[in-house]
């Protein structure tokens, strides 16, 4: 058996870093906080941007790790990881204790919980729902009102919290525009007749197929893009809600009454990651991710020889991006490994 | 609407409060148009909690009206407010309690300044030491007074000899709470429950049996707004945004606006006045007006206190169709005549009655 790996988190990155690993021959050990792997991806119903089953990508992230060399651990965290001649011992929150060569920080990140943009009223207004929310609902089969009404008007809220300094993330999330997108396009498949606004900073469509996707969204589905940002959301008599919003491309403020309101929260460091960093003395950066060794040359490298980054515990990043940085982790692993070695 | 969310964030903001020792700041508007508040939050400190509450007779506007219409500089005003607090230490007081909200705005904004730019905390003690001579401490507790009335709000359930329930219905009223936007609009932390689901009056309402209303325009300016009012030719603008609350308040059939700023109870019980004056319309049931009371009218009348003794009178929307739904016993004859039984002018066209 080759030189031992543990990997922490076993979502998109972690499972197909710890999958490549088994396959190059080492002993890897994945651990998982929750009881089920595939991360946050299983929370997703449809992906963009070609509205792909997330189911599928789940299927092939779990046949990257069957493999024998690999032991999957679920339902439990690493608490504390300490090096000791060289050699790591991570402690799990049952008691066990891991030794590796090496290892392997997957632990992706947390959505935003909305209910801390409070002008927005998340947890408190009943159609006030997050992306995620949503999500379920169209795996469900069907996006009703808390009233079990059918939503004929919807809002989309982009950047919720992110690029947002007031509650301390002024980076962005990358994604959360064309997960709008590709909501707003799902809820019309869904909802023929309903309208759909999004309320945008900007479109920040950088990946590939975006743009066509946002073009194929005003052309074919009709939504409606408004430039600018909510500012605060109330209930009238009728449990509508009142949403207030700066059109600032037109130059003016709008009032509108929505049945539904959908907040694309962003992505923070996950807690688990957070609580690794501290317990390991890992340093994390600005944007409160754990800190790559160097922005070029060493994004899957943290300031400590043996220990790797991959994924979304880094930075805000695409499932395509995520497996991506997932490889080049093996890469600097299996190199390390060798410098061991010889 | 679920109310665990509201609690979430309450939690979030629990300010302290100081219990007792006072050092007593006074409202401009509030002592001249409603009178009876500021004179009930002194007896029911001093005579009911038996509570140290002190005054000091030299203590002047914080010219906070001034520092938002551009005539007061910054600098100047630091310096009254530093003046307040030298006050305050030769008095032997560290508890601020704040009666205006102007005013408790102004106290967080120059003290939330003097901590992020300290070398103005010192040009103010060398400007005020220069002018007068004086020393001042940073207050260990600041407060408005509605925190205090909040913080209390359980001694005067206990007490409530007519709680916020209508006697002919049985149901809770409906009470429009209505924050003074530099309450908690410019530092969340300094109001109780933050500035967006703000808990101060909607505690005391559900404390003291009422229904709080949440309606669209529940966060927006009462249309005094400083330079809205001030400058004459924006009166409209300032009248506007008044009738854009009502209106929005209107279908939840408010029985009650409560306030905690003096502005915001000039204003939105004033521009009432104006508006049926000039349209002919009112905004509550049966062709009256909403009465828009302070905190410390809504707890006298909640005790049994005599609505002239509170004040109560020198609104222009009068709250006589109030006290007949929450069974106050009161005298119309006893409206405006003073204490030693001399009868006053009685107003002409008040609203209500």
């Amino acid at each position: 058996m080759g030189r031992r790996v543990v990997v922490i988190g076993a979502g998109a990155a972690g499972m197909e870093a710890a999958g490549q690993l088994a396959k190059a021959g080492c002993s890897v050990t994945l651990v998982e906080k929750e009881e089920e792997t595939g991360g946050n991806v299983r929370n997703w119903y449809h992906l963009f941007p070609d509205h792909r089953d997330s189911k599928e990508v789940i299927s092939y992230l779990d046949s990257r790790v069957a493999h024998k060399n690999l032991t999957l651990i679920t339902g439990t965290t690493v608490e504390d990881m300490e090096q000791d001649h060289g050699q790591f011992i991570l402690k799990t929150g049952d008691g066990m204790a891991l030794e590796a060569d090496a290892v392997v920080v997957s632990t992706g990140f947390d959505l935003f919980r909305s209910e801390r943009k409070e002008e927005y009223g998340y947890g408190i207004y009943d159609n006030v729902i997050s992306s995620a929310d949503l999500e379920k609902m169209f795996r469900k089969g069907e996006v009703l009102r808390h009233d079990g009404e059918i939503p004929r008007r919807i809002g989309l809220v982009h950047c919720v919290g992110s690029r947002d300094e007031k509650v301390g993330n002024p980076y962005c999330s990358k994604l959360c525009c064309v997960t709008a997108v590709k909501q707003a396009m799902e809820l019309k498949k869904k909802l023929n007749t309903a309208r759909v606004f999004c309320f945008y900073m900007d479109m920040r469509m950088g990946g590939a197929l975006y743009e066509e996707l946002y073009r194929e969204s005003q052309e074919k589905y009709g939504i409606n893009y408004i430039r600018g940002k909510v500012s605060e959301v109330s209930e009238n008599f009728d449990n509508r809600l009142v949403v207030k919003v700066e059109d600032t491309l037109a130059g003016r403020p709008l009032k509108m009454e929505l049945d539904m309101l959908v907040l694309m929260a962003g992505m923070e460091m996950s807690e688990s990651g957070a609580r690794l960093a501290r317990a390991a003395g890992l340093k994390t950066g600005e944007n409160k991710f754990f800190a790559i060794a160097d922005h070029h040359f060493g994004s899957n490298k943290s300031e400590l020889n043996g220990i790797f980054y991959a994924g979304t515990c880094t930075m805000p990043m695409n499932i395509t991006e995520t497996i991506s940085h997932a490889r080049a982790a093996v890469a600097d692993v299996l190199d390390y490994l060798n410098t061991l070695s010889g | 609407m679920k109310s665990e969310g509201k609690k979430k964030i309450w939690a979030d903001y629990q300010k302290e409060i100081a219990d007792d020792h006072f050092f007593y700041v006074r409202s401009c508007i509030r002592q001249s148009f409603f009178p009876g508040s500021e004179q009930f939050f002194l007896h029911f400190m001093r005579d009911v909690l038996g509570k140290d509450v002190y005054e000091n007779p030299s203590h002047t506007s914080c010219t906070g009206i001034g520092y938002h219409s551009d005539i007061v500089p910054l600098r100047t005003i630091m310096a009254v407010v530093a003046r307040h607090f030298a006050l305050m230490k030769e008095s032997g007081y560290k508890n601020i309690a704040i009666s205006c909200v102007t005013s408790f705005g102004i106290y967080t904004e120059i003290l939330e300044t003097w901590r992020h730019f300290p070398r103005e905390l010192e040009q103010t003690r060398e400007d005020l030491y220069k002018a007068t001579g004086r020393e001042f401490d940073i207050p260990e507790n600041v407060a408005h007074t509605s925190d205090i009335i909040y913080k209390f709000s359980n001694e005067i359930a206990a007490k409530a000899k007519y709680p916020l329930v209508n006697r002919l219905t049985g149901s809770p009223l409906n009470v429009v709470e209505h924050i003074g936007c530099h309450y908690a609009k410019m530092f969340p932390k300094h109001g109780v429950g933050g500035a967006e689901f703000p808990r101060v009056l909607s505690g005391m309402i559900e404390s003291w049996g009422g229904n709080v209303v949440d309606y669209p325009e529940r966060r927006h300016c009462c249309g005094f707004g400083f330079r809205q009012y001030l400058v004459q030719a924006n009166r409209g603008y300032s009248m506007s945004n008044t009738i854009k609350k009502f209106a929005s308040m209107q279908p939840f059939n408010p029985d009650l606006v409560l306030t905690n700023c003096p502005g915001c109870t000039m204003f939105m019980d004033k521009w009432q006045y104006t508006a049926k004056e000039m349209e002919g319309t009112v905004y509550g049931r049966n062709g009256e007006a909403i009465p828009v009371l302070t905190y410390e009218e809504l707890a006298g009348l909640v005790m049994g206190y005599n609505p002239w003794d509170l004040g109560l009178q020198y609104h222009m929307v009068q709250s006589e169709p109030l006290f007949r739904k929450m069974g106050v016993v009161f005298d119309p004859a006893d409206k405006f005549r003073t204490k030693d039984g001399k009868q006053m002018p009685s107003p002409a066209d008040l609203i209500n009655v």
